[in-house]
């Protein structure tokens, strides 16, 4: 199923966001998404994130899909050329795997293979431009595919916190002219600013989803506004992590913090994409505080 | 070494577009071949339109020194033209671009790669000799060599503080990309059809 169907029939869609193990075992993985993840309508699967090598993406997405979960393929530009992309396009497509995130990626400098060669052939804006290519029946060189065309339903993200706004809401429009459907934003601390940043998007008219990270400690929350892109935890936040911080480490003070946020941002965006990193198990109270 | 060569008249022309222009020249340079009869051609052909307030052939602008003692004495030229049209390398158009910061400054050239020597240009500016020249979607400011990612499309969301998540000394291309664009009124630039590198281009040299 695509998940551009549920935000046409008005549904509020929420997500969450998987990381594959570096290794072969997901039984873990998949117990997780499993007994957690049963109230979230979508599982993104991460393409070897912050450019570390892990399992793939695709088979990952494979996997769960085989256990009933409605998988997101997540896609990025930075480890593969235009022919890989595409031939892993129409492997997902043959699979069953019919939800695409588009994202450059990280650069190879932030992970754990410096050596290796950045290769951004196409960035997320090209892919989602040869997504579309592909849905009519074209591959990116001009030459006819076989058969009935794969077909997606395509993502993007974006950054509504960003300290420059402007310059990504150009980058969305022009995300949204090659082709996105929707869109996952970037982590929300600041509800003023994501919902000053929905209401210059609502131009646009695709459905996007408040990105949640939960935040896990003070420490946590300062690492990420001294090295995290598009993301600024306000100082009262971080106070009320450091005010308690058994509570804060049992996850029930970074629960209540994603829950508020949630209740404030959803009359203005169209569904939820929570990133658990690890805390998967926090995602089932914090639907529930949230009232989702 | 490296190769200049015209860009199209249809792309040149659609950018001047019964636009005020100044044109500018770099020749010289042991390092790149440049078209230098074609476009005394096909300047001609533009300065019969009468929309040309003046034209300089000089060497090396990209030395930013140099430049700029060459264009003061035509500031008032420059000031008039709604465009200015810069035949010469990558680098030679950036230069001119990061100094007339309010002016729109366009690429009549693209660069291509050969071996050899590449000269001796500024740190601050690069060209990445790709073939086929971005630098009139951008600004003046190469996509390929400002941006970490060499990014066609647009910034990614990797920038932190405006600079850039590989080097937080390297301030982010896009943003910069951004700004000017913001500065010279062409942020429609950022509506240009989707960008896709040809990397075949070396060898139809």
């Amino acid at each position: 199923m695509k998940i551009t169907e549920l935000f046409e029939r008005g549904e509020f869609v929420v997500s969450a966001e998987v990381g594959p193990p570096k290794g072969i075992h997901i039984e873990h993985l998949l117990e997780e998404a499993k007994t957690y993840l049963k109230g979230v309508t979508a599982v993104n699967v991460t393409d070897n994130q912050s450019s570390v090598m892990r399992l793939g993406s695709l088979a990952t997405c494979k996997a769960l899909k085989d256990e009933g979960l409605l998988p997101i393929y997540q896609l990025t530009c930075r480890d593969r050329n235009r022919i890989a992309l595409q031939s892993d396009l129409l492997s997902a497509a043959m699979l069953g795997i019919d939800n695409v995130l588009a994202l450059t990626g990280d650069h190879i400098k932030l992970g754990d293979h410096k050596g290796a060669k950045p290769v951004f052939d196409l960035d997320s804006v090209s892919l989602l431009h040869t997504i579309c290519k592909l849905e009519a029946g074209e591959d990116l060189g001009g030459n006819k595919l076989v058969g009935e065309p794969p077909k997606f339903a395509k993502g993007a993200v974006v950054s509504p916190c960003s300290d420059s706004v402007d310059s990504q809401l150009a980058k969305m429009e022009r995300k949204v002219r090659a082709g996105a459907e929707y869109f996952q934003t970037q982590a929300v601390y600041e509800p003023e600013k994501f919902i000053e940043f929905m209401e210059k998007a609502k131009q646009f008219g695709k459905p996007v989803q408040l990105g949640i990270v939960i935040l896990k400690s003070a420490g946590m929350a300062k690492f990420m506004n001294d090295n995290v892109a598009g993301i600024h935890v306000p100082q009262d936040m971080i106070d009320e992590l450091k005010a308690d911080k058994e509570k804060a480490k049992a996850g029930i003070t970074g629960v209540e913090i994603a829950a508020r946020i949630i209740k404030e941002c959803k009359p203005y965006c169209q569904g939820l994409h929570i990133m658990a990193l690890g805390w998967e198990s926090k995602v089932p109270s914090l639907l529930e505080q949230a009232g989702i | 070494m490296l190769i200049t060569q015209l860009k199209s008249k249809e792309t040149i022309t659609s950018l001047v577009n019964g636009k005020k222009i100044f044109i500018i020249n770099c020749q010289g340079c042991k390092e790149v071949h440049f078209p230098e009869k074609e476009a005394a051609e096909f300047q001609k052909e533009l300065a019969a339109d009468g929309k040309v307030t003046g034209t300089i052939t000089t060497d090396y602008i990209c030395n930013p020194e140099n430049m700029k003692l060459r264009l003061e004495k035509h500031m008032s030229e420059i000031k008039a033209a709604d465009l200015v049209l810069v035949f010469s390398c990558g680098v030679g158009v950036q230069t001119i671009a990061e100094y007339l910061e309010d002016k729109t400054v366009c690429a009549a050239c693209d660069s291509c790669r050969l071996p050899g020597f590449q000269g001796v240009t500024p740190l601050e500016y690069d060209c990445g000799q790709c073939g086929e020249c971005y630098l009139n979607l951008t600004g003046g400011i190469c996509p390929i060599t400002a941006c970490s990612k060499s990014l066609l499309n647009g910034q990614c969301g990797g920038a932190k503080n405006g600079k850039c998540e590989v080097d937080p000394n390297m301030e982010c291309g896009w943003e910069r990309i951004y700004r000017r664009l913001e500065k010279i009124g062409r942020l429609d630039a950022l509506k240009s059809p989707v960008q896709i590198r040809n990397y075949a281009t070396d060898d139809e040299v």
